[in-house]
């Protein structure tokens, strides 16, 4: 099956340094032919690599202002998170007052239906009686992490609809009440903190439940910023606990009141998810797992300082009403289409023929030099055996090894440089009678 | 038949690499791609095993033997062996020296956790003859 992905390379930007296969959590990119390549199958859209490279040339791919056009009635979806980029240059209502005159009928704030999934959150912990700890959904990366690398703990991800998904519904249905206009007239444009939320409104996951659109802040924020001193004022509905929802801990305070861990930065979530892969942290009931640090603040597509937007972001809904919305879905709406692994590490699909893989990566391993330096293209040692055993590279792609290699040949070459033809060649003094030459 | 066999040192009392030995074979399993219960089932023995090593002996091996229609793990250590090894199996006796159980280790659960995810299992012991555990696991 093919995945859709907005995290791309471009190629004439990329000057195949090497530095973004080390950070890549799946071990998704190769440097082949000068050039970073990312394995689709493995690629979570976490936009490590697009924040690691020094050269620009990783890049996330969303719709822009032009995709309004598509639709007659046009309602903008921002993310709690987006909010924090403009804090401390206007209040809450001007922001969104800016980001409404880019083009925009309405606004849905995705941090209203936060509030609501924090509510259904709550309410399922309560009558869960299953393998803790549940993960929360909410942030994509992770989702991607757990079905490629983890993929035992899919079960573990608590069933319920992402804020994304419920602002999007909730704002389509609100919009076509408002308007008369059927479904296809209404569209609705999440504005991103990160390419995973643009890859998650893709993917061909059953029944069409997402935005229609996916715009990156990045792509936006200098429209709105220049918009926030005109633009007239929009009034927010959501409160403090869903904006809270664009830092780390804020889902969990939202959700309130128990045994509930966060852990922010995808490889702190790592090393967090092995643990619990290993029995612990059942004492646990609820994990905020967000891949970047500092949560959604801190999102690839951002602008400001992850740290200094969490500050502000938290300094701007200081004086909203800490209120929670009603939920005016059924519980049968809240629940999420299931989640399967993506088992794009298997070495094959034939269990005797990947033993049979695994036995000569282990051997192969055993030959590199174990040092990681990433110079053959390959992010690790490991990952070069498997790459060879997957038929993908070869040995010799290994400096070191290339370098023992041309040592032996280098050898062989002298000890042939001292033989002489046999025409030439004198039997040494007292072996007459031995054989000289090749004969 | 293929198969492949993967081995690990584990030191005594070194419980900051515990679950290390362990910890690789679920890695290898998942990417061989066995079915999940097989790989928790044998996740949780081998970790058991291994700590039952760091615990209780002198040092000792970590082994693997995997084919695709069985997962064979074997923990062999030099140490003071299991006097009596039906007592061992029974939920909540331990030897474990106090210190380790104030650590939250050596709660006596270990055999008995071993026996609930093995199809087999098999225990040579003595007094001063070192231990050897052997656990199959079908992958059926
Ligand atoms: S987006 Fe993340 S998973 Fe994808 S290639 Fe970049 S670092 Fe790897
Ligand atoms: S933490 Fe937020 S911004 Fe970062 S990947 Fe997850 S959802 Fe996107």
């Amino acid at each position: 099956m093919g995945y859709f992905h907005s995290v791309r390379l471009e190629e004439d930007k990329c000057k195949g340094c090497t530095n973004c296969i080390k950070h890549c959590p799946t071990e998704a990119i190769r440097v082949r032919e000068g050039k970073a390549r990312i394995i689709q199958e493995r690629c979570i859209d976490c936009g490590e690599c697009i924040r690691i490279c020094p050269n620009h040339a990783k890049i996330a791919v969303g719709d822009d202002l032009t995709a309004l056009a598509a639709y007659r009635y046009r309602i903008a979806l921002p993310a709690p998170a987006v909010v924090s980029q403009f804090a401390g240059q206007a209040k809450l209502e001007h922001i969104l007052g800016a980001l409404k005159a880019l083009g925009f009928d309405a606004i849905y704030e995705v941090a209203l239906a936060a509030e609501m999934v924090a509510r259904a959150t709550r309410r399922y912990l309560d009558n869960y009686g299953g393998k803790r700890p549940l993960i929360s959904p909410a942030c994509p990366a992770v989702v991607g992490l757990i079905q490629v690398r983890f993929p035992s703990l899919v079960e573990q991800i608590l069933p319920l609809v992402t804020p994304v998904d419920l602002a999007a519904r909730l704002a389509r249905l609100e919009g076509m009440k408002a308007t008369g206009l059927p479904l296809e007239a209404v569209g609705t444009f999440f504005i991103s903190p990160c390419p995973a939320k643009i890859t998650a409104a893709r993917q061909p996951q059953g029944k069409r439940v997402g935005p229609d659109g996916v715009i990156p802040l990045a792509t936006v924020y200098g429209d709105i910023l220049k918009g926030l001193s005109s633009a007239l004022p929009y009034p927010s509905r959501a409160g403090a606990t869903g904006y809270g929802w664009g830092h780390s801990g804020g889902e969990n305070a939202s959700i309130g009141g128990r045994r509930l861990l966060e852990v922010d930065g995808i490889h702190h979530v790592i090393e967090v998810l092995t643990r619990i892969e290993a029995g612990d942290f059942q004492d646990i009931e609820y994990i905020e797992a967000q891949a970047c640090p500092g949560g959604c603040v801190g999102g690839a597509l951002m602008v400001q300082n992850p740290y200094l937007a969490k500050l502000e972001l938290r300094q701007l809904v200081r004086d909203l009403p800490s209120r929670s919305m009603d939920l005016p879905v059924t519980e049968k709406d809240l629940r999420a289409e299931p989640v399967y692994p993506r088992p794009a590490l298997q070495l094959d699909d034939d269990l005797a023929t990947a033993i049979e893989k695994m036995r000569r990566l282990e051997a192969t391993q055993a030959m590199l030099p174990g040092l990681d330096c990433g110079s053959c293209g390959s992010p690790s040692c490991r990952a070069l055996a498997e790459d060879i055993v997957q038929g993908e590279a070869q040995d010799t792609d290994c400096v070191f090894v290339l370098r023992e290699r041309v040592r032996v040949l280098a050898e062989e070459v002298v000890e042939l440089a001292r033989k002489l033809p046999p025409s030439m060649a004198r039997p040494e003094r007292g072996d007459e009678d031995a054989p000289s030459g090749n004969r | 038949m293929p198969s492949l066999k993967l081995s690990f040192p584990v030191r005594a009392r070194d419980f900051l690499a515990g679950g290390h030995g362990a910890a690789r074979i679920r890695q290898v399993l998942q990417q061989v791609g066995f079915p999940p219960e097989i790989i928790r089932r044998a996740a949780i023995a081998a970790y058991e095993a291994e700590m039952n090593i760091i615990i209780h002996s002198y040092g000792g091996e970590l082994k693997a033997h995997i084919t695709p229609g069985a997962i064979t793990i074997t923990a062999v250590d030099d140490g003071p062996g299991i006097p009596d090894i039906e007592l061992a199996m029974q939920e909540g006796y331990s030897t474990a020296p106090r210190e380790i159980q104030e650590m939250g280790f050596g709660a006596g659960m270990g055999l008995p956790n071993i026996r609930r995810c093995a199809d087999e299992l098999e225990i040579k012991s003595g007094a001063g003859q070192g231990t050897t555990v052997n656990i199959i696991i079908y992958n059926r």
